[in-house]
Formats: C-alpha cells, sequence, structure tokens
C-alpha cells in the first residue's frame, strides 16, 4: 500500500484526500517510510522533520472530518529546498556555516505552504549557497540520481529533483538562479519550472544573486508543478521586488494542453554541436510532435545568448560576494577561531575561511574583484549591457513567437566526481538555462525521453514572455500528455525502482 | 587582460576576509584566471551604445505602509547566536589597544 501511495501524483493525492479515500496522515507516513528506505542511498535530504509533518497532516486530517473546505493540495506533501527559512528547523543552505542554524522565522514561501496545508517531510540537499550544478558543492555530501545512482542529480537543487524522482514526496521546492530547477529536473525526468522573477516571494529565501533567484516547483508532472505553483506564487509586500500584478492560472493552462496554432520558436543558439548527440535527437523528435499537434515551429536566433554564460558568471558572483557578506559568524551561524585574544575582522576570515567550501570562496574572489575599484567598468558594467542585449534578442523573438523551445542542458546526467574540480566545465551545464534568468522570463523543463547512448532522461526546456508563465503550462502539458500516450506511461514509471 | 598575480589575489582575500592558506591562493589564482579569460568575452560590446540593466524587471520607489507592526522578539534574535552575554551579541574586540 505504501509503495502505491508514494507513486501517486499530487493531484490524484489531492483528490483522494478530499474524497476521503486516503488521510494526510497515511500519505506523509507512506513518504516518510519511503525516505527512511532509500534515502540512506539517495542523501536527498538533509533533515527530515517527521514530526512536524504529522503534526500538520493530522491537523489537516482533523479539519476534513470536521467538514471545513481545505485548499487544494491540502494534506499532500512536499520536500523543501534547504535555501529556505522554515521556523524552528534546520536551514544550512549546505553550508558547515550554517550547520545548526534554527531560523526564527518562515520564509514567505513556507508561510503559504502552512496555510495552503501542506506538511513539509523535510529540507533537501543543495549545492553550498546554490552554487553548482550537481550537488556535489554541498558541505553535506553528494545526492544521488534514482536513475544512476553514480551520476549526478543537478544542481543546485539536486535533492528536490531526486526526492521527487525518487518517489519520496510527489512535490519539491525549488530555487532558480542560473538553471538550479530546470537542470535537475531535466537529468532525474521530472518537472520543473522557474517563474517569471517577482512571482514567487524572496523573502526569507538565503540570497544568491537576488537579481536573479527565483523560487519555484518541483514535481513529476505538468499539472502538479502547476497546483504547487499556485500556491507558492503572489504578491508579497515584504520583498520590494515582488510583481504585484494576479498570478495568471497556470492549472487552467495546464488542462488546456492545445498548442494549436502557437508560434514556438526553436532558438539557434541553444542548440548544436556542443549539445550531446541522444540530447539532440530526443529534442528534434519534440519538435515534430510539437508540429504534428499544429504547432507553426520555426528557428529564431537570438545572437546575444553567446555572451551570457559570460555575464552570469560575473553577476552571479558580483552579487553573492555581497550577499554572502552577512555570513561573518556574529550574530548566527557558526564561529570559528574565537580564541579571546584575536580581533574581530581575524575571526571573520577564519570563521568565512573554515566555514566555505571551495565553490563558495571561489565565487566570492571572483565577485570581490569583479566589483573592486578599477574593474568595475570592464566587467560588472560590461556584463549589465550583455543582461539588456539579452532583453531585446527575447523581445525581438517573442514578437514573432509565444514561446521558445531549447534542450534544458546540452548533456544528460554526468558521472558523480566527473567536473567538480574544473569549475568552467561544471558552469557550461548552464548555457540554455541562464539566458532566461538575466532577462527575468518564466521556463520549464519536461521530459521527453531517453538518450539512446546512455539511457538517461533528456529534458525539454520551453520559455515564455515575462508574466506569461501560463504558457508554460499549456506547452508542456499538451507535449506530455502526447508522450504519455506514446509511451503508455510517464517516463519516471521507467526509472529503476 | 593581464593575469591576477598571487599578489593580488590574496589583497581580493583580504578585502573578502577570507583567511586563505597558501596552497589556497595559489589554486584559486589559477583558477580564477582560468575564469576570467573566459568571461573577458563580455568586453566585446564594450563600444556598443547600450545601457546597463541591474535588474530583470524594473520597478520604482516600491513602498509599504508606515505602520507598526511585531518584529522579532528579543529572545528569537539572538536565537542563533554564537556568543550572547546581558541578553546582547558577544563579539570579539573591535577596537584595538591603543585606541581603547
Amino acid at each position: 500500500m505504501t509503495a502505491e501511495i508514494t507513486r501517486l501524483s499530487a493531484a490524484t493525492l489531492a483528490a483522494e484526500l478530499a474524497g476521503k479515500q486516503m488521510s494526510s496522515v497515511e500519505a506523509t507516513q507512506a513518504c516518510l517510510d519511503r525516505i527512511a528506505e532509500v534515502d540512506p542511498l539517495l542523501h536527498a535530504f538533509l533533515y527530515v522533520d517527521a514530526d512536524g509533518a504529522l503534526t500538520t497532516a493530522q491537523a489537516v486530517d482533523r479539519r476534513r472530518a470536521a467538514g471545513e473546505e481545505l485548499p487544494a493540495l491540502a494534506g499532500v506533501p512536499i520536500a523543501l529546498k534547504d535555501v529556505m527559512a522554515m521556523r524552528g528547523v534546520p536551514t544550512t543552505v549546505g553550508s558547515k556555516i550554517l550547520e545548526n542554524w534554527r531560523p526564527p522565522y518562515d520564509a514567505t514561501v513556507v508561510t503559504k505552504l502552512r496555510e495552503a496545508g501542506l506538511p513539509v517531510l523535510g529540507k533537501t540537499n543543495m549545492d553550498e549557497f546554490a552554487m553548482g550544478s550537481s550537488t556535489e558543492y554541498s558541505a553535506y555530501g553528494p545526492t544521488r540520481n534514482p536513475w544512476d545512482h553514480d551520476r549526478i542529480p543537478g544542481g543546485s537543487g539536486g535533492g528536490s529533483a531526486a526526492a521527487v524522482a525518487g518517489f519520496e514526496a510527489p512535490l519539491a521546492i525549488g530555487t532558480d538562479t542560473g538553471g538550479s530547477i530546470r537542470q535537475p529536473a531535466a537529468v532525474t525526468g521530472t518537472v520543473g519550472v522557474k517563474p517569471t522573477y517577482g512571482s514567487v516571494s524572496r523573502y526569507g529565501l538565503v540570497a544568491l544573486a537576488s537579481s536573479l533567484d527565483q523560487a519555484g516547483p518541483c514535481a513529476r508532472s505538468v499539472m502538479d508543478a502547476a497546483l504547487l505553483h499556485e500556491v507558492i506564487a503572489g504578491h508579497d509586500p515584504r520583498d520590494s521586488t515582488s510583481l504585484p500584478g494576479p498570478v495568471p492560472d497556470v492549472v487552467k493552462a495546464a488542462r488546456t494542453a492545445d498548442v494549436r496554432g502557437l508560434k514556438i520558436g526553436l532558438v539557434t543558439e541553444l542548440n548544436g554541436p556542443g549539445y550531446q548527440a541522444g540530447v539532440r535527437q530526443r529534442f528534434s523528435e519534440a519538435v515534430e510532435l510539437l508540429t504534428a499537434l499544429g504547432a507553426d515551429v520555426r528557428e529564431v536566433s537570438c545572437p546575444n545568448f553567446t555572451y551570457a554564460l559570460g555575464a552570469y558568471y560575473l553577476i552571479l558572483p558580483s552579487e553573492a560576494s555581497s550577499n554572502l557578506a552577512r555570513f561573518d559568524g556574529m550574530r548566527y551561524g557558526v564561529r570559528l577561531g574565537d580564541d579571546g585574544e584575536s580581533n574581530v575582522e581575524e575571526v571573520m576570515a577564519r570563521t568565512r575561511e573554515g566555514g566555505f567550501g571551495a565553490e563558495v570562496k571561489r565565487r566570492i574572489m571572483l565577485g570581490t574583484y569583479a566589483l573592486s575599484s578599477g574593474y568595475y567598468d570592464q566587467f560588472y558594467g560590461q556584463a549589465q549591457k550583455v543582461r539588456t542585449l539579452v532583453q531585446r534578442d527575447f523581445a525581438v523573438a517573442f514578437a514573432d513567437c509565444d514561446v521558445l523551445i531549447s534542450p534544458t542542458c546540452p548533456t544528460t546526467a554526468f558521472p558523480i566526481g566527473e567536473k567538480v574540480d574544473d569549475p568552467l566545465a561544471m558552469y557550461l551545464n548552464d548555457i540554455a538555462t541562464i539566458p532566461v534568468n538575466l532577462a527575468g522570463n518564466g521556463a520549464l523543463s519536461m521530459p521527453i525521453g531517453l538518450a539512446p547512448e546512455d539511457g538517461l532522461p533528456v529534458g525539454l526546456q520551453v520559455i515564455a514572455p515575462p508574466q506569461m508563465d501560463d504558457r508554460l503550462y499549456n506547452v508542456g502539458a499538451a507535449v506530455e500528455a502526447a508522450l504519455e500516450d506514446r509511451w503508455g506511461h510517464p517516463l519516471i514509471e521507467e526509472a529503476p525502482k | 587582460m593581464a593575469d591576477l598575480t598571487r599578489e593580488q589575489v590574496a589583497h581580493l582575500a583580504q578585502l573578502a576576509r577570507l583567511d586563505l592558506s597558501p596552497n589556497e591562493l595559489d589554486h584559486y589564482n589559477e583558477q580564477l584566471n582560468v575564469i576570467l579569460a573566459a568571461v573577458a568575452q563580455v568586453g566585446e560590446v564594450a563600444a556598443q551604445d547600450v545601457p546597463a540593466t541591474s535588474h530583470p524587471i524594473v520597478m520604482t520607489n516600491v513602498f509599504r505602509a508606515d505602520e507598526v507592526r511585531p518584529g522579532l522578539s528579543h529572545d528569537d534574535a539572538l536565537s542563533g547566536a554564537p556568543a550572547t552575554q546581558d541578553g546582547r551579541f558577544r563579539v570579539p574586540r573591535i577596537l584595538e589597544e591603543e585606541s581603547s
């Protein structure tokens, strides 16, 4: 029974809970049992909050029994990336510098999950401070890909993606600064959405690069992602960059699933010889499928995307070096080398040296340089110009197209250890996901098959104009339905049990 | 573009308050130069008369109502502190001998 529950979609779980065919305690306990069974190997979770999750589940069950009308996902368990503050629950951001820190407040996303009645199973593993594409930079050890345990689950949100792909949780929260929701979704055969910048509050999200960070849903189906998107999006007065307008009806769009007459642009610069053969093959099949479904697919060029990776790896370290200045061991977190003799600056430098891992220090140094006197115009200033050019490329492309598509990443999941000390090779994973973060619009990644050469999942990226995230779900759901018709089941069913 | 020297890397570490070991200085010196060479292509847009974008979606003067609301309690604010004393954050020496 337990095994069956954990394989249900969030939408099905929600329907069974609403129909009182199952209790939230049963659903939550099934996930906790599954975590106890598989997580010693997968290591998707840094902390499991069994008591907290079951307490929420019991409360939902009581309210339902009393005949209260509850939100759609009430009682459906969820996993939370360890970058979100949750009162009283350890929040480490995958870093030693916040080991054992228990935030005294909730992130707005957590408040919304509480209000919607979703039991939070625990906190998921991630690259330290969300810097990475493999979850190998977590200070607490890597997460394994449920499809192949010797391979990475993507990053930085590898824990959230692996928890969903490994049937430990039907839903998870991720954050995406340069691809950290979409790339893990692609390499684990799951669905991940980066909403338009400003749609989901950043309050209580430990900041990496504030002008790029955006939280979003991780799920096993497009509809499940839409249901979660609806819960977490919306204006928040605690975040000055939060969008004031209404959230597009993403759930309705996921039900529509109709691409007939839609103009879809295939981005020339986000495909080609640098992409693995099996990725390109599955992607061109997806293009054929969209055409067969009645979409009008044409090629579009975004020439300035060539500069996006370079600009991103100047803007991100610059903002991160500034944001991470707060981790100094004075008011919270770990303090190292305070021997009673040393002054505050020496203690700060020892705390940061011992508390941060190699990739975090590398990016802090890079950002400090890019922002330093005499180099600012050459690096950060130039990168900001590229950002304008990338936005203009999108504007031109969207003048002719309703959505754009590309492969989500150039390769399938690579072996653990392969790129861990080669920062440039690691950074190239993000080449197709980064332009969206620079411009601020929303994008989705969904599974479109397995690469023939390695049998690992390939992701399709769908990109919409800013604040039109509903289009992602319409296109995603249409492709998903057609592929599942062809395969006879969702792709994730082919993952090893 | 001239490569970063080891002295420059040591200066950056000092600015960033990172007490790097000599081995780390060598390692980061090499890696930062590789990364900087790769990202230097953004300089190709230098001549273009393009405005800078700092933020994806432009919003200006975002205000909230100036109302008194409860904030963190004293105990909550101190709950994560590595050291406290008399209800305050206890920190290492900030002033040097001669200025105290």
